[in-house]
């Protein structure tokens, strides 16, 4: 593929206006599968539509657009309800899991799922998840998981690195005076009620690819009525990280990738071996 | 998919038995068809929670043991959501803690029915108010006996489901401690409207899909309107108010005081009442039955004859503000209530007798200072 | 050099987009690059060159949603873009003709 890659004097740019004429299959559509419109307010670069892309892509995936029911909490990603062409019932800062799992009690062959994000799961929710999980209901949580509380501007949360710049660690979180980060994923594969749990990061398209299995899994697990699944997406923020949105996928890969770590982490009940960098 | 029928799948009980409030309550809820409940335990509203995780699972519903009372109102607001008849409770304290939901849930305009087995009477602002943010109110009902509780847990599952409008039944330790001889029979209040704003999955990737929420957001378009979605829950609550008042009058016609109180204590007024008047002395009561909304007409009706107005409320005064406010400085209110309680702080405090409301209320009669404050 | 075959184009609604350039890194054969046109909104628009494998990573990774994806079959030649340039005259080009698919 080198020789693509040189003089741009030797390139033809092609037209993308139209679809090609001709043989031609589209192998992909503008939108993500069960969605009313594509337009939305979201920064330029963020993360959280991309995995959405994933959520209803995986959802459709296994035909059960009308058999499902979404759980969303309150940040940036509340304003991607009106794209979602799925039941949804919009919960308080938190409480998600609990109105999923009064959802999912009373309609318990519909798929369940929480859509949340880092503030809203880790910081004002924290209990709700963990005692969902250690009840082993079976929904599913999606945390979307950036490191700042982006809807109020990029403010510190329970996850946020250490070193991390917000509007209120504006030199970077010190474990001294701000405490350590909170590793959620791990914290509630602990629990006996959690049979899938896993960390995804959409900063490239490998990684989205990664995150879309992860769903198909966790999804799968709740519809066998296997207990509590989990999802944490890595997703974004670089308005949040007062970075240029070209700079977004590096930081969240080596940033916040380097504590969150990517990787499925419990299956089926069993916590799955890994690595565990030094220096953390 | 539709909603399953609410039908109880066994006969509620048709023959008198001695019941406790907590567990007349729970029958009735059930006959009601509530199928969902989740509670955290705390004094006196425990053995609700207790008596519902025996029943609901007989009855093919669920019950949770919650976590905490954040828990409790999330898990009824999911479970409410999709269309099934479900309630929570707590004490006051628990209630505290579950307000900011409760303020959601009445702008998400999902029907609920909240339980307070209260420590007194001093969650009256807390109920009345609409005791977490913004602006609303829910409708609360005040059963005087196990009897009446019997009849407004099932009124209030009908009100909250008619209005699409949270319920709250103020209820206290002795309500729910208290054994009374009741008959559970399903009460039918009429035709409700199918419930097609529950969500149930069903609408997903038909572009009608729905979106239970509490801002107003609609799917498809990126801005809300909060004017015109506070005009409508606005509009809603003034209908409410027009037609949901409920109270009982005795002995006003030829009263020169009437006494104002709700709940249990009412009925501790009743009987210094029948004493008064076998003193000669012309004392009515007015018992509000709905707290919110506040029988207002109704009390200015009743007052007409009378000379004074004697609050009686087991507080430091928090009803006596929409006494004065529904006689709009017609008549001169006294209180002759006052906080009291007991050693543990459960509300059984001396103010429940008879003898020493009558007392209290003669002083009032006959012009005399009645002590304010503690009822000890 | 011999031109490859074809495998794959892109169209994308530039009206939505809104200039992150993730899609630039993140496309395997590196065809896109970012122009200089801009939409209406002022935001600056990516390119698609010749080499498309139509694998959809930019679709993956685009958080607008503005990648619609082909896969050629046959002798299938993109089209030019009417108003592709080199690198040198990008300055004067007109603002991009929005597009939806």
């Amino acid at each position: 593929m080198s020789d693509l890659t040189s003089s741009d004097e030797r390139l033809r740019v092609i037209s993308t206006d139209a679809p090609p004429g001709g043989q031609s299959r589209k192998t992909g559509d503008f939108e993500p599968a069960l969605t009313l419109m594509g337009e939305h307010d979201l920064c330029p670069g963020c993360g959280e539509p991309v995995a959405l892309r994933q959520i209803l892509d995986s959802i459709d995936g296994m035909n059960l657009g009308q058999k499902t029911i979404g759980v969303v909490g309150i940040g940036c990603y509340t304003a991607l309800t009106s794209l979602m062409d799925i039941d949804l019932i919009q919960a308080l800062h938190g409480r998600a899991p609990s109105v999923a799992t009064g959802a999912k009690r009373m309609r318990p062959d519909c798929l369940v799922f929480t859509l949340q994000g880092d503030g809203d799961m880790v910081n004002e929710g924290l209990q709700e998840v963990i005692h969902t999980a250690a009840r082993g209901e079976s929904v599913t949580c999606i945390l979307l998981n950036n490191g700042v509380f982006g809807e109020t501007g990029g403010h510190m949360t329970a996850t946020t690195v250490l070193g991390q710049r917000t509007k209120n660690t504006i030199d970077g979180r010190d474990a001294k005076r701000d405490g350590y980060p909170i590793l959620i994923s791990e914290m509630l594969a602990q629990l006996q009620g959690t049979t899938y749990v896993a960390r995804g990061s959409v900063h490239d398209a490998k990684g989205v690819a990664r995150v879309r299995r992860f769903l198909d899994r966790a999804f799968s697990s709740q519809m066998k009525g296997q207990g509590f699944s989990f999802v944490e997406i890595l997703t974004m923020c670089p308005t949040g990280w007062f970075l240029p949105t070209a700079k977004g996928p590096e930081y969240l890969d080596e940033q916040l990738g380097a504590v969150h770590e990517v990787g499925e982490i419990k299956k089926d009940g069993i916590l799955i071996e890994r690595k565990v960098s030094p220096g953390r | 998919m539709t909603i399953p029928t609410t039908e109880p799948t066994t006969e509620p009980t048709t023959e008198r038995r001695l019941m406790e409030g907590s567990e007349a309550i729970v029958e009735s809820a059930i006959a009601a068809g509530c199928r969902f409940f989740t509670g955290y335990p705390m004094t006196p509203f425990t053995e609700v929670l207790e008596h519902f995780a025996r029943r609901l699972p007989e009855e093919g519903g669920a019950c949770i043991n919650a976590e905490s009372e954040l828990e409790a109102i999330g898990q009824a607001w999911g479970a409410a959501a999709t269309g099934f008849r479900a309630a929570t409770g707590s004490t006051g304290q628990g209630l505290a803690l579950m307000q900011e939901s409760m303020s959601e849930i009445t702008r998400a305009e999902i029907p609920i029915v909240i339980f307070n087995m209260s420590r007194g009477q001093s969650d009256y602002y807390q109920a009345t108010r609409g005791g977490g943010h913004g602006d609303y109110r829910h409708i609360v009902l005040a059963p005087q006996s196990v009897g009446e509780a019997v009849e407004l847990v099932q009124l209030a599952f009908h009100l909250a489901d008619s209005w699409r409008h949270p319920v709250l039944i103020y209820g206290d330790y002795l309500l729910a401690h208290t054994c009374e001889s009741v008959a559970i029979e399903r009460r039918d209040y009429g035709a409700l409207p199918a419930k097609d704003w529950a969500v149930d999955g069903s609408l997903g990737g038909t572009g009608r899909s729905r979106n239970l929420n509490p801002i107003g957001m609609t799917k498809g378009s990126k801005g809300i309107d909060p004017n015109g979605f506070w005009q409508a829950l606005w509009e809603k609550e003034q209908r409410i108010e027009a037609a949901e008042q409920r109270f009982e009058v005795e002995d006003a016609d030829d009263a020169e005081v009437l006494i104002v109180a709700f709940g249990t204590l009412a009925r501790f007024a009743r009987a210094a009442i029948q004493d008064l008047r076998a003193e000669g002395l012309r004392v009515g009561l007015f018992r509000p039955i709905s707290l919110w909304p506040f029988p207002s007409e109704a009390l200015a009706r009743a007052a007409k004859g009378c000379r004074l107005v004697a609050c009686l409320e087991q507080n430091s005064g928090q009803m006596i503000d929409d006494v004065r406010l529904a006689l709009n400085g017609s008549h001169p209110v006294v209180a002759i209530g006052g906080i009291s309680t007991d050693a543990a702080g459960f509300g059984i405090g001396a103010l429940l007798d008879s003898e020493r409301i009558a007392s209290r209320a003669r002083d009032a009669y006959h012009g005399r200072p009645v002590s304010q404050g503690v009822v000890a | 050099m011999s031109r490859p075959q074809p495998k794959g184009t892109v169209v994308i609604d530039t009206a939505r987009c809104k200039g992150c350039e993730l899609c630039i890194p993140a496309c395997p054969p590196s065809v896109l690059r970012m122009s200089t046109r801009r939409n209406a909104s002022g935001y600056l628009l990516p390119e698609l060159l010749e080499g498309c494998t139509g694998c959809g990573a930019c679709l993956l990774i685009c958080p607008d949603y503005c990648f619609e994806v082909y896969r050629l079959d046959g002798d299938q030649q993109p089209a030019r873009a009417a108003n592709a340039g080199t690198v040198a005259d990008t300055r004067e080009l007109p603002v991009a003709q929005e597009t939806r698919g």
